[in-house]
């Protein structure tokens, strides 16, 4: 008997708790944050410096994609020929069925370009089977949303960032060691 | 009148609450006694063994996923061992540990659901509640690190997709208090509750020798008073590193697997405790991993214990990019092998008891 109580007084604590601080939410009215690294479906990323997409249309995320969603083709990128671009090649067409889409990132990962990111999108109802059919320019919008709210850098950017910055540092350790060596030849 | 008894079928599932997923039982009743009852899976069959022979090795880890979707990370885990066992890759030190601790999270996240089921299937509401809070608190916590709730896809060949997030030991430390006081919460609310015992205490008993003759593992196994858990009897990964209990019952009923598996949970608190005093810094993912995936021709068994047991990956490569066959050896799937026997005789109030006591999950005995 004791422990039943036990678990009822246990009960009442957490309801006037809860009534003080709730721990759900409202969802519809109040939108739960997501964290920095959330897998929304995936976007495509638009480069505002030469103002064409990211992507050449190379087909790797399409050859590693656990289900087929995706589909694209690449075409002679007219920028280029004006000298304006460096990309040779850019995309024509591409689409993501996200109805098929499981959101595991491996495209995100085996871009070369980083053309493309998971956004943070992920609340997309429509009322048509192939409705979330998404083509290059839907992709592009989702993609511009994402890079605006997050401040998006290319990783390849942050990673050469990063590996100059440890350059420097070793470059300068050396720097400091060596006339350490010196000395001690001297001697 | 004339009141002579009278065998009945009794249809249950597959779209019953109790069953925990998509899972039929016929039941044979007398009255309120269960006479036989007929066992029907396969309700939540994707292929997913078949699946796995025309992906890439990189490929499966999102299959293996959706198996046991309780458990992803360990699911993950097994797999990624099997595929490092079989190319001799060697994980960086940081990786092992930080899937340990990822995996004994997810653990107590499973525990907790199954905390919230047992109750429901008993007849209690509130210890849902108090278990799916704290279930959420870890997922959150999944979240941050590898961008879903629930399908990670986080583990690789070789080690772990990413470093933790910046603000992880922020998390994790805030997390943990909270963590510890709600698996006190849902086993104070719930495991020597009267009416709870009432409902648990030897019902669905099996001895050990039974038990091991139909494959039993996990909680399942040590309810019944087998100290045996893989993380001990061959440790892999880091495990033997740290410093930890078996938690082992005494008649095997309802009551001690459910035992059992609160104080894993303890257990697996412990063992995250340990783990991040000895976390060390450095790479996360292996060179080599990085590479496309293409192990040398030959066979290899791995087994890890999963929240259900259990869990063995048997994975033939013949050198192509692509397995020639995998078998996965399912918990749940032994487990429920045994719900014949543990169901005769027992009253039909019970058998939802007994069916939530071995804590399956369908998406893996189905596979």
């Amino acid at each position: 008997m004791l422990n039943s109580v036990k678990g009822m007084m246990l009960t009442l604590a957490s309801t006037f708790q809860g009534l003080k601080k709730p721990v759900t939410r409202e969802y519809p009215k109040q939108p739960t944050p997501v964290q920095p690294r959330f897998m929304g479906f995936p976007a495509l990323t638009w480069d505002s410096g030469v103002g064409e997409p990211f992507c050449t249309g190379c087909m790797v995320c399409i050859r590693n994609c656990p289900t087929q969603c995706m589909s694209a083709s690449m075409m002679d990128n007219p920028l280029n020929e004006e000298g304006q671009s460096h990309r040779r090649k850019i995309v024509d067409y591409f689409e993501i069925n996200l109805n098929r889409c499981i959101l595991c990132g491996i495209c995100v990962e085996v871009c070369n370009f980083d053309a493309i990111v998971m956004s943070h999108e992920h609340e997309m109802s429509t009322y048509e089977r192939n409705g979330d059919r998404v083509a290059l320019p839907g992709l592009l919008d989702i993609g511009k949303k994402y890079q605006q709210e997050t401040a998006w850098i290319p990783p390849t950017v942050l990673a050469k960032a990063k590996k100059d910055a440890e350059d420097a540092a070793k470059a300068a350790a050396a720097e400091a060691a060596e006339p350490a060596a010196a000395t001690q030849e001297a001697d | 009148m004339n009141a002579e008894p009278v065998e009945m079928l009794l249809n249950m599932g597959p779209q019953h609450p109790s069953t925990h997923g998509v899972f039929r039982m016929v039941l044979w009743v007398d009255g309120e006694k269960i006479v036989d009852v007929e066992p029907h899976i396969g309700y939540l069959h994707r292929g997913s063994e078949k699946l796995c022979e025309g992906e890439q090795y990189h490929q499966i880890i999102t299959l293996f996923d959706r198996m046991d979707y309780v458990a992803n990370f360990n699911n993950e885990l097994v797999y990624c061992q099997a595929v490092e066992k079989l190319m001799g890759l060697a994980v960086p030190e940081r990786a092992e540990y930080v899937r340990v601790i990822l995996c004994e999270l997810n653990r107590i996240a499973s525990h907790l659901l199954y905390v919230g089921t047992i109750g429901l299937d008993a007849g209690a509401m509130t210890p849902t509640m108090f278990a799916f809070r704290g279930r959420e608190r870890i997922q959150s916590l999944f979240e941050a690190i590898s961008g879903a709730r629930m399908m990670h896809n986080y583990f690789r060949i070789g080690g772990v997709k990413e470093d933790l997030p910046d603000n992880f030991e922020q998390m994790i430390s805030d997390l943990l208090p909270q963590l510890k006081e709600d698996v006190e919460e849902s086993d104070r609310i719930l495991t020597f509750n009267e009416i709870f015992l009432i409902r648990l205490k030897d019902v669905g008993g099996i001895s050990a020798e039974e038990a091991i003759d139909f494959g039993f593992t996990g909680p399942c196994l040590r309810g019944c008073g087998v100290e045996y858990d893989v993380r001990k009897a061959q440790p892999y990964s880091v495990y033997d590193r740290f410093d930890f209990d078996i938690p082992v019952g005494l008649d095997g009923d309802c009551w001690d697997r459910h035992w059992v598996r609160i104080q894993e949970m303890y257990e697996s608190l412990k063992i995250i405790e340990q783990a991040l005093q000895q976390i060390p810094g450095g790479e996360v993912v292996s060179s080599l991993g990085r590479r496309l995936i293409r192990p040398p021709a030959g066979e290899v068994y791995v087994r890890a214990e999963n929240p259900r047991g259990e869990l063995g990956v048997h994975l033939i490569s013949n050198g192509t990019d692509r397995p020639y066959r995998l078998k996965v050896r399912p918990p749940s799937f032994c487990n429920l092998s045994a719900i014949k026997r543990l169901l005769a005789e027992s009253w039909i109030a019970d058998s939802v008891v007994i069916l939530g006591s071995l804590d399956i999950v369908l998406g893996e005995v189905d596979r």
